[in-house]
């Protein structure tokens, strides 16, 4: 690579050929505004539309300011960011997107995460001299995941990269012309009625509050408040990696312990970890693997955990629906075994249980609500909290999540192993298969449990892992645009793959649409990642076999895992779907 | 032609279609019938003269008829082609000094004017190939595919100082050197056939007629570039254009002039055609590529060019239909012929569409360096209905004014720029003193902002912005501050947006506020009225304007002078245009 020389407001910076005048400035010290510029390092992801101008600069010889963002540097260039002419552009721009935005701040979910808020207190903006006629259009509540308003839409384009290119699931484009511009499905349908997947990728980098997720936050508060409910909740693997942030802690820490107390203090009748389904979803998922296997199944199998990826190959792949695991979600299965085992139990009409999860996922909202996944017109899950959502309502409640005691899960449905843990993470659903498989097939104890092969953030990774005399091929992919990738080498015939895991977010849950915003600052998000390992190390049992809970729910309720019993309540079937 | 006695040639250009030229046709050739085949009708392409239309040319007496009906056809018939007498009362009358004139070289329209693009418009039937073959067709072509190396034609090009007639202004030649020197698997090339600019016509004539030379010229350059396979982009409200396109290539890949292995050079060469739906901002080439690529109509930032990675991503060559049309007669006649005709920068001949308050409303090609007053007050006959010129719009909404003291500006890229205004591709609007300038900034104004894409931020919201404060002020609720704030949105505007629309759109604003301050002053002051009035020493009392007033607001006695009712008026123009007598004052 050659060195390019430039000058950035008089100073000198070497820089190599192809970086953009933004990041060479950053070299010299110099902030350059962004607002529709996004780079999640590390992920190939990037969003350089070079739409919104409020990163526009000087460079002798335009006849126009260029926008830092985008533009490359050359040999010689001579910028000036802080020139009145930049600054008056960029002023100009963040001033005539705010004289077109809703001055709702106050009441917006968006307050204080917002980067147009945060922009226009950087740059001092204290009026807005061009105000005009503001877009008008209704709000679309139409999904059980995600609010879009297209009255707050600045036209980033962030949400169409993440839909489009990353996702590739297409639903979101700009539309209309002019100032009436801004981005949703096509002929602005509802996103219930498109092939959205509810990964929640648009809401995870919306720049401002154009698109959040469906607030149920009242709605558990009231059924908390109810005295005739039996409230119990269930938290996912990668909360306890990621709320943490939103209470002024460190990226990466672990919190296992305070969610419990947390959840304790609202007063949750019985509270779950949802590691212990997912030890169970193992035991269903391995022994389904190893039916398909030694029978001569479909193979590959794909995981079924992920409930944007199970919405995305009933739109995008329905001739293929008998690929993946028929096993259903770790979050469902909960909610069905507390509906029907944990209620038998305790002798309480499943009727009058409010199951509620927490999850950091928006599509987690629209599966609890999927009509298959009820049982006499019961819900298995009824409402269902994204981490963001459950920080909210801990501060609303006074809680100080960060000061509070360590405590634990009730018994019943509390033990989870390490092999649940990093279902958290792309690729730890597959190890955790993989540690209970190789038991089961080889009938050996598995020493060493870490699968180091299966684990980073790739977004395609493959490995072959030997158990006994079978090499067992894996696949792996997270983000929706690699999964496209990998079925459609299954359906040409060129997938050598045994099984393979699939997660729709980057990075898997870790990173999931409903996890605390992470600015695009994806170090978080590996950190987030080397805690759910972490956790993993500190558990003293590690394979979803040995979780103890687990055992005895086979022996006193399920029978055989795969077995009758498991395949009416734990199973489920998948449904094509149109393509728009 | 020498088999006939005479060619009867109709123009069949929109505006004579649009007046009856196909029922012309059709009456001569119901006339000829019986005449043993001494005769022939032809439909030509425009013959530019629009005002004048339809047009009928009779060969080879070489003689111009205007304003033809089709029931004037059985004269023409008769006194012309059977008598050899011409029909006096259908030729053109010299407004000057009321002479008639049989030959269209007489006439003061045509006489500065030079034609390289439209060479065979109104000569040539623009569905029969060998018309065109007849006028030197093709021979270009086959000049550079036997003998001339890519390079070559690079080079002549290039020497010749041809510069992109689509507003840009970028060296054609340079284009294609580009797009020859970027590697690539399959490159592409272009034909920008997406006319926008309101009252801009030039594209759509040469393609009805005479699609050839634009055809001809595209194998040309993707010979020169490397490229296959040639794209025509072109909006879907052409119809006309289209279905002659579609006939041209038809009829060159027939003579095997399109096709596989043309003049047995190994070259192959194939078009295909791509409609637009008439998104202005498609005239952009980034634009014009996404939409061809199905994507929306939107631009990106330039770099990367598409002469590096354009259409699929492969290297692309977008040139607009008058480049292309000066394409051939460049190789033909080479590029030192071409570089003596013009300015000192701008080489060549530009057609324009005159239109507006001008007399000789048509299309015009005329040597770079002409000046504004030759074409408006020679060429354009000077300004309807013996009003006083106040400004002309070149370059469209992307424009701006020119007033009567630049009117001697010499017309080239560079001089245009200067005084404010841009050669764009070619729109040219005269207006009169009754023209209201902020008027005229806002319709334009109100044209970019609907037709913005909506991507930038600057344009999207900025032109939506100005076009709010031009309409509060020509409400009369703005005020002095209105204008500043005009000003520094436009300023800011140019500088920020992220295309050519966006970048240029404040212009018809900012020219009109440089030369035509005190009316902007006016609104702002509330000095203006908003309504009709009447002058009370030229009312006569006839009250036609109390009889076609909507709203009422007129009264007065017979025999004396009117009054309107200011607070009710609603400026709709009716009594303006009833007033026989200029009794009625414009707000």
């Amino acid at each position: 690579m050659s060195i390019i020389k430039l000058s950035i407001n008089g100073m000198e910076v070497e820089v190599q050929k192809g970086t953009t005048i933004l990041e060479a400035a950053k070299k010299v010290g110099v902030h350059i505004p962004t607002l529709c510029h996004l780079n999640l390092e590390g992920f190939g992801i990037v969003n350089q539309v070079a739409s919104c101008r409020a990163c526009v600069v000087e460079v002798e010889g335009r006849n126009t300011l260029v926008p830092s963002c985008s533009e490359k540097v050359t040999e010689g260039m001579v910028v000036k960011t802080d020139s009145a002419r930049s600054i008056t552009g960029r002023r100009m721009a963040v001033e005539l997107l705010l004289s077109n935005h809703p001055k709702e701040c106050l009441t917006c979910a968006k307050n204080l995460e917002c980067e147009l808020q945060a922009l226009s207190q950087d740059l001092g903006i204290r009026e807005i001299k061009w105000e005009g006629e503001k877009m008008d259009y209704p709000l679309d509540k139409s999904s059980f995941s995600l609010v879009k308003d297209p009255n707050k839409c600045i036209m980033c384009r962030r949400c169409e990269t993440m839909c489009n290119d990353v996702q590739t699931v297409g639903v979101l484009s700009a539309i209309n012309r002019g100032f009436d511009t801004f981005v949703g499905p096509a002929f602005n349908l509802d996103m219930d009625n498109t092939a959205c997947t509810f990964c929640g990728q648009c809401v995870a980098v919306c720049p401002t509050g154009a698109l959040t997720e469906t607030n149920d936050v009242g709605r558990v508060w009231r059924a908390l408040h109810s005295s005739e409910k039996h409230v119990i909740v269930q938290v996912a693997p990668a909360i306890r990696v990621a709320i943490g942030e939103m209470f002024g802690m460190e990226a990466g820490s672990v919190t296992t312990g305070q969610l419990a107390a947390s959840l304790r203090r609202l007063g949750f009748d019985g509270i779950f970890d949802t590691d212990f389904a997912a030890d169970l979803t193992i035991m269903e998922e391995a022994s389904e693997l190893v039916h398909r296997i030694k029978h001569g199944g479909r193979l590959p199998m794909l995981t079924s955990c992920c409930p944007a990826w199970v919405k995305f190959f009933e739109h995008q792949f329905p001739d293929m629906l008998d690929i993946p695991s028929s096993c259903k979600s770790p979050q469902i299965m909960m909610g069905t075994v507390m509906k029907t085992y944990y209620a038998e139990k305790k002798g309480i009409d499943p009727r009058d249980i409010v199951v509620v999860s927490i999850m950091p996922c928006l599509a987690k909202k629209a599966e609890a609500a999927r009509p298959e996944l009820t049982k006499d017109y019961n819900n298995n899950v009824d409402l269902v909290l994204t981490t963001r959502e459950y920080g909210a309502m801990l501060k609303e409640a006074g809680i100080l999540f960060n000061q509070l005691p360590e405590s634990d899960f009730d018994s019943l449905l509390g033990e989870s192993t390490g092999a649940a843990v990093i279902f958290g993470t792309t690729g730890g659903v597959i190890e955790a298969a993989v540690r209970t498989a190789y038991e089961w097939i080889t009938g050996e104890e598995l020493e060493n449990v870490e699968f180091h092969q299966l684990r980073g953030l790739e977004g395609i990774r493959e490995a072959t892992v030997n158990i006994g005399d079978l090499k067992l091929n894996i696949g792996i992919a997270h983000g929706l645009g690699n999964a496209r990738k990998m079925l459609e080498d299954i359906r040409d015939g060129k997938s050598q793959y045994h099984a393979i895991e699939i997660m729709a977010c980057p990075g898997g849950c870790i990173g999931g649409g409903g996890q605390p915003y992470h600015h695009g600052d994806m170090d978080i998000i590996r950190k987030r990642q080397e805690a759910i390992y972490k956790e993993d190390r500190s558990k003293v049992r590690r394979k979803s076999h040995e979780n103890t809970a687990v055992l005895k729910l086979y022996e006193d309720y399920l029978g055989e895992p795969y077995g009758h019993k498991s395949h009416e309540l734990l199973h489920t079937y998948y449904i094509p779907r149109e393509k728009i | 032609m020498s088999n006939y006695k005479a060619h009867i040639m109709i123009c069949s250009g929109t505006s004579c279609k649009a007046s009856e030229s196909e029922n012309i046709l059709e009456a001569f050739r119901e006339e000829i019938e019986g005449h043993d085949g001494k005769f022939k009708v032809l439909k030509t392409g425009c013959f530019g003269f629009c005002a004048q239309g339809p047009i009928v040319k009779i060969y080879p007496d070489n003689v111009y008829y205007v304003k033809v009906k089709p029931e004037d056809v059985k004269e023409i018939v008769e006194k012309h082609l059977i008598k050899g007498e011409k029909v006096e009362r259908l030729l053109y009358e010299d407004p000057k000094d009321r002479v008639k004139l049989v030959v269209h070289d007489e006439m003061e329209f045509y006489q500065k004017q030079y034609r390289i693009a439209l060479r065979n418009c109104g000569f040539i039937n623009p569905e029969n190939i060998e018309e065109y073959i007849a006028f030197s067709g093709y021979e270009a072509l086959g000049k550079v595919l036997t003998e001339m190396t890519p390079q070559d034609v690079v080079k002549i090009v290039k020497d010749s100082g041809l510069r992109g007639r689509g507003g840009g202004g970028f060296l054609t030649g340079l284009k294609w050197e580009l797009a020859m020197k970027s590697p690539g698997t399959e490159k592409y090339i272009i034909c920008n056939a997406d006319e926008g600019d309101p009252g801009a016509f030039m594209d759509r004539s040469i393609l009805e007629g005479d699609p050839h030379s634009v055809l001809e010229a595209m194998a040309i350059g993707g010979y020169a570039i490397g490229a296959n396979k040639g794209i025509f982009y072109i909006r879907a409200e052409y119809p006309l254009a289209i279905e002659r396109l579609k006939i041209a290539i038809r009829q060159a890949e027939n003579e095997g002039l399109l096709g596989k292995n043309i003049f047995n050079s190994g070259f192959d060469f194939t078009i295909e055609i791509k409609l637009g739906a008439g998104a202005f901002v498609c005239g952009e080439e980034t634009a014009l590529i996404h939409s061809m690529e199905g994507l929306r109509g939107e631009p990106t930032k330039k770099p990367p060019f598409p002469s590096e990675s354009g259409y699929k991503g492969m290297p692309t060559s977008v040139n607009n239909v008058e480049t292309y049309a000066n394409i051939c007669p460049i190789i033909l006649k080479g590029s030192k012929w071409f570089s003596s005709i013009g300015a000192e920068n701008s080489k060549g001949t530009k057609v324009f569409a005159l239109a507006g308050k001008v007399n000789n409303v048509g299309l015009v090609e005329v040597p770079m360096g002409t000046t504004l007053r030759e074409i408006i007050f020679e060429i354009g006959g000077g300004i309807t209905d013996g009003k006083k010129f106040k400004a002309v719009q070149t370059g469209g909404p992307s424009g701006g004014v020119i007033t009567e003291a630049d009117l001697d500006t010499p017309i080239d890229y560079e001089s245009l720029k200067a005084i404010g205004s841009m050669m764009g591709s070619g729109g040219m609007i005269v207006m009169d003193e009754d023209n209201d300038m902020v008027e005229i900034a806002k319709f334009y104004l109100d044209f970019t902002q609907d037709e913005s894409c909506g991507k930038c931020t600057p344009c999207r919201i900025g032109t939506k912005r100005m076009y709010e404060i031009l309409e509060r002020l020509t409400n009369l609720e703005g005020d002095m501050d209105d204008l500043q704030k005009l000003k520094d949105l436009g300023n800011m505007i140019k500088d920020t947006a992220l295309c050519g629309l966006g970048q240029t759109a404040p212009n018809p604003v900012l020219s009109t506020m440089r030369y035509f301050p005190q009316e902007y002053e006016a609104y702002a002051k509330r000095e203006k009225t908003k309504s009709y009035r009447i002058d009370a020493e030229k009312c006569i009392g006839c009250t036609a304007c109390i009889r076609v007033c909507p709203v009422n607001c007129i009264t007065g006695k017979v025999k004396e002078a009117h009054i309107i009712d200011e607070s009710a008026c609603i400026a709709c123009g009716a009594c303006f245009t009833a007033c026989k007598f200029g009794a009625i004052i414009k707000p």
